[in-house]
């Protein structure tokens, strides 16, 4: 249990997000700082990536180590490996006696690694054949004496400092007697001990037990242990390593994954966890201008973008515009697509306005097409290893990643796809990969490789259902380093390629598709009726306020004429009043009448009247 | 290394096929020193009618022992007549030897 949760955080410790990655030489410190100080074992350096920073720098030089494991573990690939990078490195010759295969068998899988073997096993490498055959008859006890003899005059003759035993433990089918079996392999570590080589003996072990009972000696005899393990995971295999001994030696005590590489193996979550990728701050389209805006100017260069959906809510429409956004800009690009055959791809992409042929045809553009059945991650891994390093590209899909799991185990295809993401970054690639979620909904988003951590951008496409339409809906659910948007867009597909929509909510409710067509009309529709009311209403007030001035004008112009009218009687009244009293005087003067006898008179005549 | 020929006898001209070993061997190591002694019984009972036996000792030609394809110690090779035949071991296994060999054990 502890061994695996070491093995894990190591994992976690490479993202950079645990301080798991001081842990290892926390744990035994008084030798692992020893390294500082003067080591007690001279060690000479394997070059397996990871190996030699678990050992503590190596196999214990001029002593043997032994390689246990069971078949298709990886135990010739580690010793072959270990006097190939002697033989390359540091131009140590190396002797390497196949007790299993033939030397011919050896070289040509050894030749799938990028190692050069043909070229080495003429100079550096010797092969002993130690495969005997099966005519040979057995008739009494025999011994390694001879042989031995012959290895020694060999390794005289090359200068030889590492030696293999591959495949020891046919020495037991063939003694037929553990004494005998025993005191060969004692013959065998003496003769290692005075030749001052330093070996490694790899032997067959199925399950812990069996090989605990038959090789317990053989683990006691030497001063290194190395257990290669591989493990049935849903139908495909897991391998790991672990250091169960080291004599006089800190190491690290952990399972940790194995995976075979193009150079060989590699022991997992090795690289140095300082190692940070380049974080460049230039930005990439992620396809087309409104995307771009949503993530806040598009993609980091070196980032990886992860695409998540249920199948059809064109994860690879998405894909095919960010490479044929790379194209434009003149960058090459690296299309790998799984189960469909590249001109399929293109066609059905130039249906939604992505051209790519052009670009495959200059050569900026190479798509690839791989089969799935039946073939293993860590194959997948190293073709698209080997893939990348021909043709060095600057942005590249992966279409989708999840297919590297669909044959073989989950816990596998999960390494494979974090290693193949960091290989990817560490060339400072922009990687966008697509990956298939199973399920809709809650938990939906996330996909089976869980690799969703460690993408720097996460978009999420799904399927809104409503009122017998299926639209696709785009989110951003992460980009790292930037404010990207928090909206929910509707993804709309036309022959001019993928756009985004804004959606309608409406009572609480996304709108999409015919839906939000319908309740834009529906909003255009209300805006003119809206706008023909308030003309009409303008109108109307218009009308009513002419009609007000109107009437005032008219009110005015009667208030006038009244108010004339009225000063005109005022003044007729006094003319009146002036005009009686002249007219009384003259009457009086006519009729010769006393002149004026008093107002008293007056006043009677005026009371009179 | 030494080589030992038994010359057919003359009477026995029937039997004119020459049966050629080569055994080899590691110095003084107890398995091959009774590899040689038992290959010796072996043809002093069946092959007296005409062999050659040649004993190359790998501690001295280690590089003749590899050419030959020699793997472990003792080992006996027949030469001749065909088909060629090896055995590895002490040869302490009398009817596994001459099966090889292609002997018929006598009264058999």
């Amino acid at each position: 249990m502890y061994t695996h949760c070491r093995g894990r955080d190591r994992q976690v410790g490479k993202l950079g997000t645990c301080d798991g990655t001081v842990a290892p030489s926390n744990r035994r410190p008084d030798i692992a700082t020893a390294k500082t100080s003067v080591h007690p074992l001279a060690k000479l350096p394997t070059g397996i990536d990871g190996f030699d920073q678990l050992s503590h720098g190596g196999f214990p030089r001029h002593r043997t180590s032994l390689i246990i494991g069971g078949p298709g573990a990886g135990k010739t690939v580690f010793a072959l490996q270990c006097l190939v990078n002697g033989a390359r490195r540091h131009r140590a010759p190396g002797i390497f006696v196949a007790f299993e295969e033939s030397p011919r068998q050896v070289i040509a899988n050894g030749a799938t690694f990028d190692w050069g073997l043909p070229g080495l096993a003429a100079k550096k490498l010797f092969f002993m054949d130690a495969h005997l055959s099966p005519t040979l008859v057995k008739a009494g006890d025999f011994d390694l004496v001879g042989m031995l003899a012959m290895l020694a005059a060999k390794k005289q003759e090359m200068g030889a400092q590492w030696i293999a035993f591959d495949g020891i433990d046919v020495l037991r089918t063939l003694l037929r007697d553990p004494a005998a079996e025993m005191r060969e392999l004692y013959r065998l570590r003496d003769w290692l001990s005075d030749q001052a080589l330093t070996a490694i003996v790899t032997a067959k072990a199925e399950g812990r037990s069996a090989e605990a009972g038959h090789y317990g000696f053989l683990q006691f005899m030497v001063d290194c242990v190395v257990r290669l393990d591989r493990r049935q995971e849903d139908r495909i295999s897991a391998s790991t390593l672990q250091i169960t001994k080291y004599r006089g030696s800190g190491y690290e005590s952990a399972e940790f994954p194995l995976s075979f590489g193009p150079s060989g193996i590699e022991v997992g979550a090795t690289k140095p966890p300082d190692i940070e990728h380049k974080a460049s701050t230039e930005r990439l389209s992620a396809g087309f201008e409104r995307l771009d805006v949503m993530l806040g100017g598009g993609v980091f260069r070196g980032s990886s973008t992860l695409i998540t959906g249920v199948p059809g809510t064109s994860k690879t429409t998405l894909a095919g515009k960010f490479v044929e956004a790379a194209c434009r800009r003149g960058e090459r690009a690296l299309f790998i697509s799984f189960d469909e055959s590249a001109d399929q791809i293109m066609r059905n992409l130039s249906s939604v306005g992505i051209q790519l042929k052009a670009h495959v045809k200059s050569d900026l553009l190479r798509m690839h097409s791989a089969r799935t059945e039946g073939i293993s991650a860590e194959e997948h891994l190293l073709k698209i290893g080997a893939l990348v390093r021909e043709y060095r590209p600057q942005c590249m899909v992966i279409d989708p990643l999840t297919a590297i799991a669909k044959s073989g185990a989950l816990g596998a295809a999960r390494t494979v796809a974090n290693r193949l993401i960091y290989m990817i970054k560490d060339d400072g690639i922009t990687l966008l990969v697509t990956a298939l979620s199973e399920t809709e909904g809650q938990g939906g988003e996330a996909t089976d490789l869980q690799i969703s951590t460690i993408a720097d951008t996460w978009i999420h496409l799904s399927y809104l259902v409503r009122s017998g339409e299926r639209n696709r809906a785009l989110t951003i659910i992460k980009s790292r380093g930037t404010p990207h948007s928090n909206q929910v867009r509707e993804l709309v597909l036309s022959n001019a390629g993928p756009s985004l929509s804004d959606v309608y909510t409406a009572g609480g409710e996304v709108l999409m598709g015919t839906l939000r067509w319908e309740k834009e009309a529906e909003e255009s529709a209300k805006k003119i009726r809206y706008r023909a009311e308030v003309d009409h209403k303008r109108r109307e007030l218009q009308f009513a306020e002419a009609n007000t001035s109107a009437q005032i004008k008219a009110l005015q112009l009667n208030l006038e004429r009244q108010r004339a009218e009225l000063s005109l009687y005022a003044g007729e009244g006094d003319v009146h009043t002036a005009s009686s009293s002249q007219r009384e005087s003259e009457l009086r003067r006519r009729r010769g009448a006393d002149p004026a006898e008093g107002p008293a008179r007056k006043n009677g005549n005026g009371a009179a009247r | 290394m030494s080589r030992r020929t038994v010359k057919p006898k003359p009477q026995a001209a029937e039997f004119t096929t020459v049966v050629v070993l080569r055994l080899y061997v590691a110095g003084g190591a107890p398995n091959s020193m009774q590899a040689i002694a038992n290959l010796e019984a072996i043809c002093a009972e069946y092959l007296k009618d005409g062999h050659k036996l040649e004993v190359v000792d790998v501690l001295e030609n280690p590089r003749r022992a590899m050419a030959e394809g020699v793997l472990v110690t003792p080992s006996l090779s027949k030469l001749s007549p065909q088909p060629v035949a090896q055995v590895i071991g002490n040869l302490s296994d009398k009817r596994q030897v001459m099966l090889a060999l292609g002997l018929k054990p006598h009264g058999g």
